[in-house]
């Protein structure tokens, strides 16, 4: 008990906790300044995304920089990129769920957002890697087509399409799920009959009856247990993007957990880039606490570590593997034409993370966001090692090239970041960017029926159905702690 | 507060479930018939042409042989479409104030060539050539239907990729002698009765499957005919394991 003490700073009770998260999207007014300048910049660093796909389907792949023997560029870069920073995501509200760790509830619906926002950015890539996305359909074995072929069911590229079909899939639907009661006590607050029927709509008919809660927990619970093992088998088959191929860099065999880790590194460090500034700027540092702050910053340190073992362990394996081109190729991705991007890579991703072993540090919100970004950026370094200084130098020396990315491909990168930042800024104005009854739920946790709220608020109480209170009659977890 | 919704949207609801379910199905139907249709296919729909040219007059009633005009089925990838030149070859001479023919002398005065729309395209992934598939034995029917009586010409295949690979995996079923490729439009226009009598007999030196052939039908071989279309497959070296490889058509 002593630990959840800390999920929830100040005094708040089940009322509180409604005033405060579910009035943010009813209110332009509960919206800081800094939302339209965020809005602002993110809408315009969209359009250069637009720009650049637009221009991509009228001239196709060719204004990129891919080149032979670099056929896998920026797309593929940003593609890992993307879908590694989701993860955190999925393994927040699936993994941590099911292991009952009630600290994720204020952090999960943040979490779950950006790893849809993410997916999202992430497919725009491999789609328009193909040269031809009209045709994406080709990708799915769809019976009786005019193709008279299936897909390469042996090539782990066609793995990728499932597992990113899947991955967003089953993440949408679990968001949406978990939004529900949610929407309803949206729908009960609001005041204008088309926000109340929009939000009611999306309720689907949500009462908060006891069978409501009782079907939910089970299809929640049904959710995370499909969501977990996509928390590693979805990184996994990317890794076996590269794995499964014969290239030195690539062909190794513990790229599957090396990539899972770096994907957990990579979207904590996103989640504390966003919730951050937004946790100052709603001043919900109440729901999301300096305890969070510090979890989530250990668990970025421990996944770093796994990460940095993994560039340890291709030294290692480069060297023992006794083969003059493995061997070659991590000398050239330390002292080729790439060299800064590799030291770039071990300071961002294996010394500036050691900052967090210091509790100071780790509490530092400043420090911490700086960190953050430097993971993300290490994160992406490590893509770029990978993948394009992997493919320059193959076997043969007459086969050897240079990977330069063009204006367009950076163009659609800082394109779709811009696009994550709008969605997930549009997300914070119209969805209650915190799991409201959760949080109710963490509340009576803690506390049992002591803060309910009606004892002060009757009148408050009384106006919102039960839909706003998790009754307890519904809850299928029992108790842990104390 | 009043209701938000009425008593209906339960079954609105419920209804929409329904929906929901069906929906895939009926998308993927949907779009597996819109797509083997002639809306998308454009099989059996006659294009305008600049000029109106009948097949069946030049090539069937007059017997021009299919490489007079096109000239390079036989040695490059493009089965190619005359110039202009080629009409006035005999049009300089016969019918030289048909009002029909006024676009092929205008060309011919001008220099500017007629536009023909192409009819049979593959898209620009796909590799195709023409002059193997005649030197294997393919006959020109096999792809292009009954051109020899089409008076307007059409598409007669949809050009789908599983309809290539019929024949790229299974060649004996197609095949056949590769003198017979041309031969068989003379045999025919001088053995056979005119179409429309359709009364086509076998018995004049002409085959009931090059009738079938003929008439834009895929031939129905018997077990003995595809046992002979496999010696033939023997005979030309067609390497049918690596007929259907992709790289085949898609370089």
């Amino acid at each position: 008990m002593s630990t959840q003490e800390r999920l929830i700073a100040g005094e708040h009770n089940y009322v509180t906790i409604n005033e405060k998260i579910a009035t943010i999207p009813l209110s332009q007014k509960k919206h800081p300044p800094q939302w339209a300048v965020t809005l602002l910049i993110g809408f315009m660093i969209m359009q250069l995304l637009m720009v650049a796909v637009t221009y991509l389907l009228y001239r196709g792949v060719g204004i990129w920089g891919i080149n032979q023997p670099v056929g896998w560029g920026f797309d593929i870069i940003n593609f890992v990129w993307w879908i590694g920073i989701g993860h955190a995501g999925t393994l927040i509200s699936a993994i941590l769920l099911l292991m009952r760790q009630y600290w994720r509830n204020s952090i999960n619906r943040f979490a779950e957002t950006m790893t849809l926002f993410a997916v999202a950015c992430a497919g725009m890539y491999p789609l328009l890697h193909t040269g031809r996305p009209w045709v994406a359909y080709w990708l799915f074995p769809i019976g009786p087509n005019v193709l008279g072929m299936w897909p390469q069911f042996r090539s782990p590229l066609i793995w990728d399409v499932f597992a990113i079909n899947t991955y967003i899939t089953v993440s949408a639907i679990f968001w949406f799920v978990g939004l529900i009661p949610d929407f309803a006590t949206m729908r009960d607050r609001a005041r204008i009959k088309l926000v109340q029927w929009i939000y009611g709509l999306l309720a689907m008919g949500w009462r908060g009856s006891a069978q409501h809660w009782q079907r939910y927990e089970t299809a929640s619970l049904l959710l995370a247990g499909l969501s977990t093992p996509l928390v590693l088998s979805v990184h996994s088959i990317v890794s076996l993007d590269f794995a499964v191929s014969n290239l030195p860099g690539w062909h190794v065999t513990f790229f599957p957990p090396y990539f899972v880790a770096g994907a957990i590194f990579a979207g904590f460090a996103m989640v504390l880039l966003l919730a951050l500034p937004i946790r100052a700027w709603y001043k919900v540092k109440d729901y999301i606490t300096m305890t969070h702050v510090d979890w989530m910053a250990k668990i970025m340190l421990a996944t770093g570590l796994i990460v940095f073992y993994g560039y340890l362990a291709e030294i290692f394996y480069a060297w023992y593997s006794g083969s003059k081109f493995e061997m070659d190729m991590m000398w050239n991705r330390m002292f080729g034409p790439y060299w800064p991007f590799y030291w770039s890579l071990i300071l961002c991703n294996g010394l500036v993370p050691q900052l967090l072993w210091a509790p100071k540090m780790r509490r530092n919100i400043v420090g911490l966001f700086i960190i953050s970004l430097i993971v993300s950026i290490g994160m992406w370094l490590e893509r770029f090692i990978i993948i394009p200084v992997t493919l320059h130098r193959d076997f043969l020396p007459s086969s050897w090239g240079f990977y330069n990315p063009s204006l367009w491909d950076w163009m659609m990168f800082i394109g779709t970041i811009g696009f994550f930042i709008f969605g997930m800024i549009m997300f914070v104005r119209l969805l209650p960017m915190i799991n409201i009854f959760e949080m109710k739920d963490l509340l009576h946790r803690m506390h049992g029926h002591s803060r309910n709220g009606h004892s002060k608020t009757d009148h408050a109480a009384a106006d919102h159905p039960p839909a706003d209170g998790k009754p307890s009659a519904g809850q299928t977890q029992p108790e842990t702690g104390s | 507060m009043a209701q938000l919704f009425g008593p209906a949207t339960n079954t609105i609801a419920r209804a929409s479930l329904l929906c929901s379910i069906a929906l895939p199905f009926v998308v993927l139907l949907a779009a597996s018939q819109i797509t083997r249709s002639p809306y998308n296919t454009k099989v059996n729909i006659a294009v305008d042409q600049p000029v109106f040219f009948s097949h069946n007059h030049h090539a069937y009633e007059l017997g021009i042989d299919c490489r007079f005009c096109h000239t390079s089925v036989e040695k490059s990838a493009y089965a190619g479409v005359p110039p202009t030149q080629t009409c006035m070859t005999c049009h300089s001479q016969i019918w030289t104030n048909s009002p029909l023919l006024e676009p092929v002398r205008q060309s011919f005065a001008t220099g500017a060539p007629l536009k023909w729309n192409l009819l049979n395209k593959v898209p620009d992934y796909v590799y195709f050539n023409h002059s193997i598939h005649v030197q294997k034995g393919i006959s020109c029917n096999i792809c292009h239907g009954p051109v020899q009586n089409m008076n307007m010409t059409y598409k007669a295949q949809p050009f789908h990729m599983s309809w290539c690979l019929q024949c790229h995996r299974n060649p004996e079923n197609y095949i056949r002698p590769k003198e017979e490729v041309f031969n068989l439009y003379a045999k025919y226009q001088t053995n056979a009765p005119v179409i429309p009598d359709q009364k086509i007999v076998s018995d004049k030196g002409i085959t009931r499957e090059e009738v079938a052939l003929l008439r834009g039908n895929a031939p129905n071989r018997s077990a003995a005919m595809i046992e002979e279309g496999r010696k033939l497959v023997e005979k030309y070296n067609i390497k049918v394991k690596q007929l259907d490889d992709c790289w085949i058509c898609h370089r």
